[in-house]
């Protein structure tokens, strides 16, 4: 066995450590150690993609000296090693983009709270990526849970407050719907390990009687992973959590935390239901109706709002809508497609969230849009981020954006239903074109002079250091925009791998 | 006409819609001295419980909004009961002959003793068996122990947030604690045993029903307890932030390698070393009793912690 397949245990177990040891450290050197282990993490996270990759095969490994069926374990492909170095690469952009405003929006006495809480979340993401166990999965959904709303709430600012009750309350119903199903399909398999459990559940499904129970239990499960994950109707929560975060904790919300709960319905749906017994259970189609609702409904609200950070919250809305589409799409091309979209999402929105409070910074602190007229003119790198942003969510060639569309559509088209097909399409061009409007909005208010006699601060330049966790998110957008079947390629690998 | 058109466009370029726009102004303004912004953003704070309080305010703006939602919120859950009710009878009966493997849980129950050294067959499951599920789960008392010391903590560098009362007159007189002299001789003859038992419910995990959470809970509600009866005073002679913050660092550090050395070589196939002892004394279990007594130690200051940071904003003076 060789000493990297050991990685993805480290990853969890020390991310669980750093979590309480910056307990102990000041809110300086807390975020030093942070930023350095996150650091080493991202390597050792390339390390085990790049070892799945030259070996084609997943390995599991035991957690302690009982195998599956009794003691725990997890799992790594190419697809959980890749989403564990995508989720790293995006926090640590994160962190290093927005410390600046970690600093002022914070509590002096309150940022070593903060980085303890970063790390415990890195750990649950780690975890549920690397787990190979419904039941890890909940426990360490319930540290996400908590995690959450904590670098939500540190900034005090009432409305945050507001807002993380409402989340704190709908993700517990989440958490409790997730649980019910896991409890459920316990019950009637006897497994909590994801491979038993598959075993047994494709026993049961030939079995009269069982499909009520299995289609329900699949159901809730996927309810509480959605309301969590903020899908069409549950999406209210996502413009007041989001938009009044300090920007590092806008920024892996939106993009690490409830994409963590998506990838987790992947990974059920292929290694405990398997993709042949979802594909008969009417969970797909309603998950389809469903997300083309959001793509529309949240992009339909995003146009209406006045406030930047609300605007690209409401357009998160109806990116997990892209994604849950995909799913309801079903068949390889479909999870595929939803996966790409998960990882192209993820690098554009921590972009959005990380540049708005710079152009915010030099229009007098407001995010409101006829503040920020021409503060991309004020401001020329954030303008330059953001419009890379923009245009990536817009779909435009070259940007990751744009792959995803393509991959979408093919997914329509290999679906082979033509009211999918329909569907699929008038979907992303009503949706492609809502979500062109009110960003093309944003884009020509921060570049249009601003009116006379406003004074307001210009920023010619930062320090450099500002730029490059953009620059790293630009790279990777420009990779998956221009490079899509590179990616492609792998997450279909990982597919494979996923059984 | 043209103007018209113009206005519009202007308007939509701007956006409006969003009810409590006007709480947040203030507190988005970074660029202002340390000292100001605080203030922005406790004033923010204000108006947001002040708004939240009144509903009214949204409901005049919605109308209509509320009656809907409640019609809605009831028909959902007498769906969902409906549903679950449903599948629920449709479970295989118990002691029904079904299909569903129970290789996982008579290896629990017959080879349980043998192969963890515990006579508590649960203590064996959850921390030998599944224990990297409850690694997870002593971390989630940590994170809330986080959450609550971000929305509840005060020190001196924000000690502008305690109430006036409490910097004059003393943290235990503001709170008028340890004045009841019935608390103090019940205190003074219950506190011992509940101590004493809650640490015989740590040490006897692996025997007994009991454990890391139950005995910490126990020995945590103890704390309570002395801290009403004596005030707070008394308890931060021996048990301050610093000491709850180190003891809590110290289990969890411990915990999470005990742990991961134990995975470690459970995978690598390596002999780990941990003797199983003889099952029912003391020291047996392998790990199992090391990780008790730091679940224990955890529980003990989380549950301590969340009573004194809801009643006075801070674990302990130093």
């Amino acid at each position: 066995m060789d000493f990297i397949t050991n990685i993805p245990l480290f990853t969890i177990v020390l991310s669980l450590f750093s979590g309480a040891l910056c307990f102990l450290l000041s809110g300086k050197t807390a975020r030093k150690y942070t930023l350095i282990y996150e650091g080493i993490l991202t390597l050792a996270c390339a390390a085990v993609l790049w070892y799945t990759v030259r070996t084609g095969s997943a390995f599991t490994y035991v957690m302690g000296e009982f195998p599956a069926p009794w003691g725990n374990e997890i799992r790594a492909g190419i697809l959980e090693a890749g989403t564990a170095l995508f989720f790293i690469v995006i926090m640590l952009c994160s962190v290093s983009g927005g410390y600046r405003f970690i600093e002022t929006d914070l509590d002096e006495s309150k940022t070593n709270l903060y980085y303890a809480l970063l790390n415990l979340m890195t750990a649950a993401l780690m975890a549920l990526v690397w787990t190979n166990d419904i039941f890890t999965g909940y426990v360490f959904l319930e540290i996400l849970t908590l995690t959450s709303v904590g670098v939500l709430i540190v900034r005090e600012i009432g409305r945050t407050t507001l807002a993380a009750m409402r989340y704190l309350i709908l993700n517990l119903v989440g958490s409790g719907l997730y649980l019910l199903g896991v409890v459920l399909l316990y019950d009637v398999t006897g497994h909590l390990l994801m491979v038993p459990m598959k075993e047994t559940i494709a026993q049961l499904w030939e079995l009269p009687g069982y499909h009520p129970i299995l289609i329900l239990a699949t159901g809730i499960l996927t309810i509480g992973l959605a309301i969590k994950s903020g899908l069409f109707p549950f999406h209210f929560w996502m413009p007041d959590t989001y938009g009044y975060a300090t920007p590092a904790s806008g920024s892996v919300l939106s993009s690490l935390v409830s994409k963590a709960y998506i990838f987790l319905l992947i990974k059920i749906y292929y290694r405990v239901i398997g993709t042949q017994i979802f594909a008969q259970m009417p969970i797909g189609r309603i998950l389809l109706v469903l997300g083309i609702c959001g793509m529309v409904a949240g992009s339909l609200q995003a146009m209406r709002t006045n406030n930047a950070n609300r605007m690209i919250a409401y357009s998160s809305a109806a990116q997990i809508g892209y994604i849950y589409m995909g799913i309801g799409v079903g068949g390889g091309p479909g999870f595929l497609a939803a996966l790409f979209h998960i990882y192209a999402h993820s690098a554009t929105k921590s972009m959005l969230f990380l540049t708005t409070p710079r152009l915010a910074e030099v229009s007098g602190g407001s995010l409101k849009f006829r503040e920020l007229q021409g503060s991309g003119l004020r401001d020329r790198d954030a303008g330059l981020f953001f419009m890379i942003g923009a245009f990536s969510m817009i779909g435009i060639p070259v940007f990751a954006g744009f792959s995803s569309k393509i991959l979408f559509g093919l997914a329509a088209v290999d679906s082979g239903s033509s009211i999918k097909l329909i569907a699929v399409m008038l979907a992303l061009a009503v949706s492609s074109l809502l979500n062109a409007i009110y960003f093309i909005r944003t884009v020509i208010r921060i570049y249009s002079a601003p009116e006379e006699g406003k004074k307001t601060k210009v920023r010619a330049h930062h320090r450099p250091g500002y730029n490059i966790p953009m620059l790293v998110l630009t790279a990777i957008n420009l990779f998956l925009g221009l490079f899509s079947w590179m990616a492609a390629e792998l997450v279909q690998r990982g597919l494979m791998m996923f059984g | 006409m043209k103007k018209d058109w113009k206005q519009k466009v202007d308007r939509w370029l701007a956006g409006d819609l969003d009810v409590m726009a006007h709480i947040t102004d203030g507190a988005e303004v970074r660029d202002v001295p340390r000292q100001e912004r605080k203030e922005n953003a406790r004033a923010a704070q204000e108006r947001v419980l002040e708004t939240a309080g009144a509903k009214r305010v949204i409901s005049a703006e919605r109308k209509g909004f509320y009656t809907m939602y409640n019609v809605i919120a009831v028909i959902s859950c007498i769906t969902l009961i409906g549903v679950l009710l449903f599948t629920v009878a449709n479970l295989p009966r118990y002691g029904e002959e079904n299909p569903r493997t129970v290789e996982v849980v008579s290896r629990y129950v017959e080879k349980g003793l043998e192969e963890t050294g515990a006579v508590n067959i649960v203590s064996g499951m959850i921390l030998d068996y599944r224990a990297f599920d409850t690694l997870g789960e002593s971390h989630v008392l940590f994170t809330a122990l986080l959450c609550v010391m971000i929305l509840l903590r005060r020190d001196k560098k924000n000690e502008a947030m305690a109430p006036a009362g409490a910097r004059a007159l003393g943290t235990d007189a503001y709170y008028n604690i340890a004045k009841d002299p019935i608390m103090r001789t019940v205190g003074a003859f219950l506190l011992p045993s509940i101590f004493l038992y809650g640490i015989y419910i740590l040490l006897n995990g692996q025997n007994s029903p009991g454990g890391g959470f139950s005995g910490g809970a126990v020995m945590g509600a103890g704390l309570i307890i002395f801290a009403s009866a004596y005030g707070f005073g008394t308890v931060d002679r021996f048990f301050t932030e610093r000491a709850s913050r180190i003891i809590t660092f110290v289990s969890l550090a411990f915990y999470s390698f005990a742990k991961g050395y134990v995975f470690f070589t459970g995978a690598n196939g390596l002999d780990n070393h941990i003797p199983k002892g003889t099952p029912g004394a003391i020291l047996s279990g392998g790990m199992i009793l090391p990780l008790d007594i730091a679940v224990g130690m955890v529980v003990a200051c989380t549950m301590y912690g969340f009573y004194s940071l809801f009643k006075r904003g801070s674990i302990g003076h130093d």
